[in-house]
């Protein structure tokens, strides 16, 4: 490969104009309606709990020649700014860097820009609404429509995802993606066939909301009108591109903790690293997050897909490869 | 045999699929909400030439495939198989009719080819860019009408037949593209 022009950004400047003045939009949104920006840390003592959700780490010396201490760079400012919540802060916004090891795609870069923000006493149909705002600035006349995960999976498999199983759902999957593997998990199936199947026919802009239990997160778990216990938890997808990913969040710090631990747990039982739990998340829980709506929103895809650009070094200056 | 494991996917990479050598043209990271990633890779199958789109979930592996790219002289054609030389050896291969495929009609002895090789067998034959060939048959040339464009066909050596000016005669030398079967120029 001929290196020479590697120091080139892969992003023209005039798309670079484009972002900064969207960023600078996106400032003025949330100056208007009186959301805080913060800017929290990005290397911290605790990692995140996800399991597939891998932390790059940093090693921390006192000095040159003392020993290191492992460091974590935030995968979401989600943590601290739940611990600002807690401290009485209101609603926030933070719009700056996160880091995520090995995700390197079209749509993904280890280093990438987030928007997040939290809405206290907001549900998460209100929330939708300001995501849907938010996003006109970029995409003007901007809107989504609202389909449940199980509406959004009858409508485009025929089959109510809360209730087939795990064979019916690899059976189905086997249909459309050559995916020969095994996996005794119910969740990676449905997100195979989200992914590879749904998610590409999803022209139309839309948000799906309450998901699987199994698939909380850190949002909420309700009963739907059905009975089946649901998180209410809701993505953004644009263009096929899933943008936004946002929650009514979990305020209870018992259930926080056991959540903390189980995919500890988990992590532990695919072999994956355990790192250091954000205790101080349960103590902040315990002391009170009020209740509040958050959402976290991928920037540089918010940019791509307001210039139609086809990979996401395109909107970034210098992507992974040329970092 | 070493393994690839699905995060060293990368484009160009040979590996074993179902049995047969295939190459990765295009591999792309997928990764839904909070799930596990998955890698879709675009496979090209170096035996049948089929492309298809298969996914692999993290840390899935896979065999590595035996499959490499060599330069060779093209020797003959013995009605079954065709004969190739390493230069540098002097070793030689024999190609069949389904690793030979279309590059056959370019074949002229001496020409140098790329010949890919599985278990040291081979199974694609890619000839070079360009191949001057000779025409054994083609309409007269129409003197004093080359102003007007237009072609006709005309046989080469090898049995190929390719559109060319007016203006060329049987037993002239032409340079051909083969990657789009055009002509070029007279050699």
């Amino acid at each position: 490969m001929v290196l020479d022009d590697h120091w080139r950004p892969q992003a023209s400047i005039d798309t670079l104009r484009a972002r900064a003045a969207l960023l600078a939009r996106v400032r003025q949104f949330f100056a208007e309606r009186d959301v805080l920006e913060v800017d929290t840390q990005l290397l911290s003592h605790a990692a995140v709990s996800d399991p597939f959700i891998d932390s790059i780490e940093a090693q921390y010396r006192p000095a040159p020649d003392q020993p290191a201490q492992t460091l974590y760079l935030q995968t979401s400012p989600e943590y601290a700014m739940k611990r600002l919540l807690a401290a009485g802060s209101g609603a926030i916004y933070q719009l700056g860097k996160v880091f995520r090891n090995g995700e390197v795609g079209s749509r993904h870069n280890p280093e990438f820009t987030m928007l997040e923000w939290y809405r206290p006493g907001f549900a998460a149909a209100q929330l939708m609404d300001e995501v849907e705002a938010l996003v006109a600035l970029a995409i003007p006349g901007f809107s989504a429509q609202r389909l449940s995960y199980r509406e959004l999976f009858e409508r485009e498999l025929g089959i109510d995802p809360h209730r087939a199983t795990r064979a019916e759902l690899q059976r189905l999957c086997r249909q459309h993606v050559d995916a020969p593997f095994e996996d005794d998990c119910r969740d990676t199936w449905l997100n195979l066939l989200m992914s590879h199947v749904i998610e590409p026919r999803l022209s139309a802009p839309v948000f799906v909301h309450a998901f699987p239990a199994s698939q909380a997160a850190l949002a909420q778990v309700v009963e739907d009108a059905q009975g089946v216990p649901v998180a209410t938890r809701f993505e953004l997808f644009v263009a096929g591109v899933e943008l936004a990913n946002g929650y009514r969040e979990l305020t209870d710090a018992t259930e926080q903790r056991r959540r903390l631990q189980q995919d500890q747990a988990r992590r532990k039982a695919l072999g994956l690293p355990q790192r250091p739990l954000e205790t101080r998340l349960v103590a902040a829980l315990d002391a009170g997050l009020p209740d509040c709506a958050g959402v976290a929103l991928g920037f540089d895809r918010l940019v791509m897909l307001a210039l139609g650009l086809e990979r996401i070094e395109q909107a970034i200056p210098f992507a992974f490869e040329r970092a | 045999m070493a393994t690839y494991s699905s995060n060293q996917f990368k484009n160009g990479l040979k590996v074993m699929i179902d049995g047969d050598p295939c190459t990765m043209v295009d591999v792309d990271f997928v990764k839904p909400g909070k799930g596990q990633a998955f890698t879709r890779v675009r496979l090209r199958n170096l035996i049948t030439g089929r492309i298809w789109e298969r996914t692999f979930k993290s840390n899935e592996s896979v065999e590595s495939a035996d499959v490499m790219d060599r330069d060779m002289e093209y020797l003959y054609n013995d009605g079954e198989m065709w004969h190739f030389m390493e230069p540098d050896t002097f070793e030689q291969y024999a190609a069949d009719k389904n690793a030979v495929a279309d590059a056959a009609k370019w074949l002229k002895e001496q020409d140098k080819c790329l010949i890919t090789l599985w278990n040291n067998n081979p199974i694609a034959v890619t000839p070079p860019n360009f191949v001057e060939l000779e025409v054994v048959e083609t309409d007269p040339g129409l003197k004093g009408d080359t102003a007007q464009g237009g072609s006709k066909p005309a046989t080469l050596s090898t049995g190929a037949v390719v559109r060319v000016p007016l203006f060329i005669e049987q037993g002239e030398v032409l340079k051909i593209d083969t990657r789009t079967g055009e002509y070029v120029s007279r050699a």
